[in-house]
């Protein structure tokens, strides 16, 4: 490209185009440039905001528990733990249904029905996030703290282990009901990577399968997925990855409570819902804000590993 | 010889017993999994719908002029909405016209100068993570570089939330769009003595402009709703409209606000303002996908 623009002309436009080229090349390189200072200065940012607390708690302000704004001491495994948590539990729901609909999207559905379909679906990541969670507290909520939970909790009492995990009261709000809100937005996701890596798959290695005597199921199980694998598990990161940072509707459904507790039907926060609370309290320059940045640094943190991961993964396919 | 036909003869008949009955399990697991993901995938769509239906049936009761007309008042005195619908439109408009420009350009230059260089390898990775970067860390980045250090709460401050996730969602669309543009295109042009510069303005990107718009489309939608970034930004306002300077209402924030209130009209205005926000947000992205639809 570049020989073929540099055309030895001597002409008056010939020159006011040599000012016109690297100007815009110029232009070009540097909003290049600004995209990486914009993420530099983002994580230089909360981690400026968040020296305060970290000098003050050291390493121990990972994995203290105590959240108490009126002795001004904090810590961030409450918020981490539930982060995690809600966010493993949303996957461990969402991936068979998002595989669910991906399989049926490329090799099931009648091609008048995908479009449609595919759209419904691709429109259900673009509902806003807060209209999840008035949806979550006002839907999901009654429907969990009356139907779901009070058997589950029937069900297990007595049995070991499964006891603790779904303990009562059941009050609809809590970290299985944010995780199903997450599921929830976090299919549409999943769902349209996993159809568009199986896309990827040359028909002519599905076909030979068909060939000799293969049934659907044993094409995606024996030739789409291990074609795909690398991707799927990129695609079902990169789900991970905005469950793990999504804000308001897990802050409308998780009953907000500053302290771990074995059973998943029990309040919690996360790091994202405790920012989103606290930080109208927090005045400027105090320690708690400080905290809360803090806590959006180590958000940044976990979430740039997820996120690197599941490009990583998906980027060779999808690119090829 | 006669003696192996013999043998084989209750063999084969066993060989295909068993391949029967094996075929037979073969096809039930393959029923049985297309059935589940038939279940799946109306879950998937029942979803939508249950959200939709929800929003219409509690959101439509209140739907009425004032809530156009009325800005936010305390409970009990007949407010409506119309503070938060016009700074919604107002930071989302200046939001996109500063993201825009700058994803366009970051782009190009992924498309059209860096292409796999260590820099444009660098910016497309950072980029892509800051498309799926959680907004709120977005709204804390912009809390600590325009308002902490300007002493406020400001609408422009919300602006510039909207912008840092404009950029990535118009580099993506931009640089696939124009990756898409045959080469052959490119070099009549440069052939004809058009400077580089001019090939890629009046030549590609017109070329690539209904993918482009998409992109700037799907963009808006993201930003009309986002609620996160705006509480630390714009924070949100009950009163003034209009002033960039000062804390500015929006749509999203106004109803995050009213759906915890205690009073019922309140609660009832922000089943509005989400009927409002959803029916806008799904109905540009269908007109963005009919766009790309056109193209393809």
């Amino acid at each position: 490209m570049s020989q073929t623009v540099a055309l030895p002309t001597a002409s008056l436009t010939a020159r006011k185009a040599s000012i016109g080229d690297p100007l815009f090349a110029g232009l070009a390189r540097g909003s290049g440039i600004l995209v990486l200072l914009l993420l530099g200065s983002l994580i230089l940012s909360l981690f400026i905001g968040g020296l305060p607390a970290f000098r003050r708690f050291g390493p121990g302000f990972l994995v203290s528990a105590d959240w108490d704004p009126v002795r001004e001491v904090f810590g961030a495994a409450v918020s981490v733990y539930g982060t995690v948590v809600t966010s493993v539990i949303a996957l461990i729901l969402a991936v068979p249904l998002a595989f669910g609909i991906a399989f049926y999207l490329t090799e099931l559905a009648p091609d008048w029905l995908r479009r449609p379909v595919g759209t419904a679906i691709e429109l259900l990541a673009a509902v806003p996030s807060i209209i999840y969670g008035m949806w979550g507290f006002f839907i999901i909520v009654p429907i969990m703290s009356q139907y779901i939970e009070p058997p589950l909790i029937d069900l297990f009492d007595g049995v070991p282990v499964l006891e603790d995990l779904f303990a009562g009261p059941p009050f609809g709000t809590g970290i299985f009901t944010a995780a199903i809100v997450l599921a929830v937005m976090i299919v549409p996701f999943i769902a349209a990577t996993m159809r568009d890596v199986f896309e990827t798959v040359p028909p002519v290695f599905k076909e030979s399968a068909y060939g000799v005597g293969c049934t659907t199921w044993e094409v995606m199980r024996s030739i789409v997925l291990p074609y795909t694998r690398v991707s799927v598990v990129g695609g079902i990161m990169l789900g991970l990855g905005r469950a793990l940072g999504e804000t308001m509707a897990v802050t409308f459904v998780i009953g907000n409570s500053d302290h771990i507790n074995a059973s998943v039907f029990s309040s919690g926060n996360t790091i994202a819902s405790i920012v989103a609370l606290e930080f109208p309290e927090s005045a400027a320059g105090s320690l708690k804000l400080s905290a809360l940045l803090a806590l959006g640094f180590i958000l940044f943190v976990i979430s740039f590993i997820v996120l690197a991961i599941s490009r990583m993964l998906l980027r060779p396919k999808l690119k090829a | 010889m006669s003696a192996t036909t013999t043998r084989a003869v209750p063999g084969r008949a066993k060989d295909h017993q068993v391949s029967r009955a094996l075929g037979r399990r073969r096809h039930r697991t393959n029923r049985v999994i297309k059935g589940l993901c038939i279940a799946a995938t109306v879950i998937g769509v029942l979803l939508l719908a249950s959200i939709l239906a929800t929003l219409v049936w509690r959101g439509a009761a209140g739907l009425s002029l004032s809530v156009f007309t009325h800005i936010t008042r305390p409970p009990g005195s007949d407010g409506g909405l119309l503070n938060a619908i016009a700074g919604t439109l107002i930071q989302t408009a200046i939001g996109t016209a500063i993201g825009t420009p700058i994803g366009l350009m970051v782009g190009t230059y992924l498309a059209e100068y860096g292409r796999t260089s260590a820099l444009a390898n660098a910016v497309r990775f950072v980029s892509d993570v800051l498309l799926s970067a959680p907004s709120i860390l977005i709204g804390l980045f912009i809390y600590q570089l325009a308002v902490q250090p300007f002493g406020g709460f400001s609408g422009i401050a919300g602006c510039l939330a909207l912008a840092v996730i404009v950029i990535p969602i118009v580099v993506r669309t931009t640089e696939d769009m124009l990756q898409l543009i045959s080469p052959a295109l490119r070099e009549a042009a440069v052939a004809l003595g058009a400077p580089r510069w001019k090939v890629i303005v009046l030549i590609c990107y017109r070329a690539a402009k209904d993918g482009i718009v998409t992109g700037i489309l799907l963009a808006v939608a993201r930003i009309a709703g986002e609620t996160a970034p705006l509480l630390f930004t714009s924070l949100g306002n009950s009163s003034a409209t209009g002033t960039l300077d000062t804390p500015m209402a929006s749509l999203p924030v106004a109803i995050y606000q009213y759906a915890g209130s205690a009073f019922d009209d309140w609660v009832q205005l922000a089943w509005v303002g989400a009927l409002l926000i959803t029916v806008g947000v799904l109905l540009i992205n269908i007109i963005a996908r009919f766009a790309i639809r056109g193209r393809s």
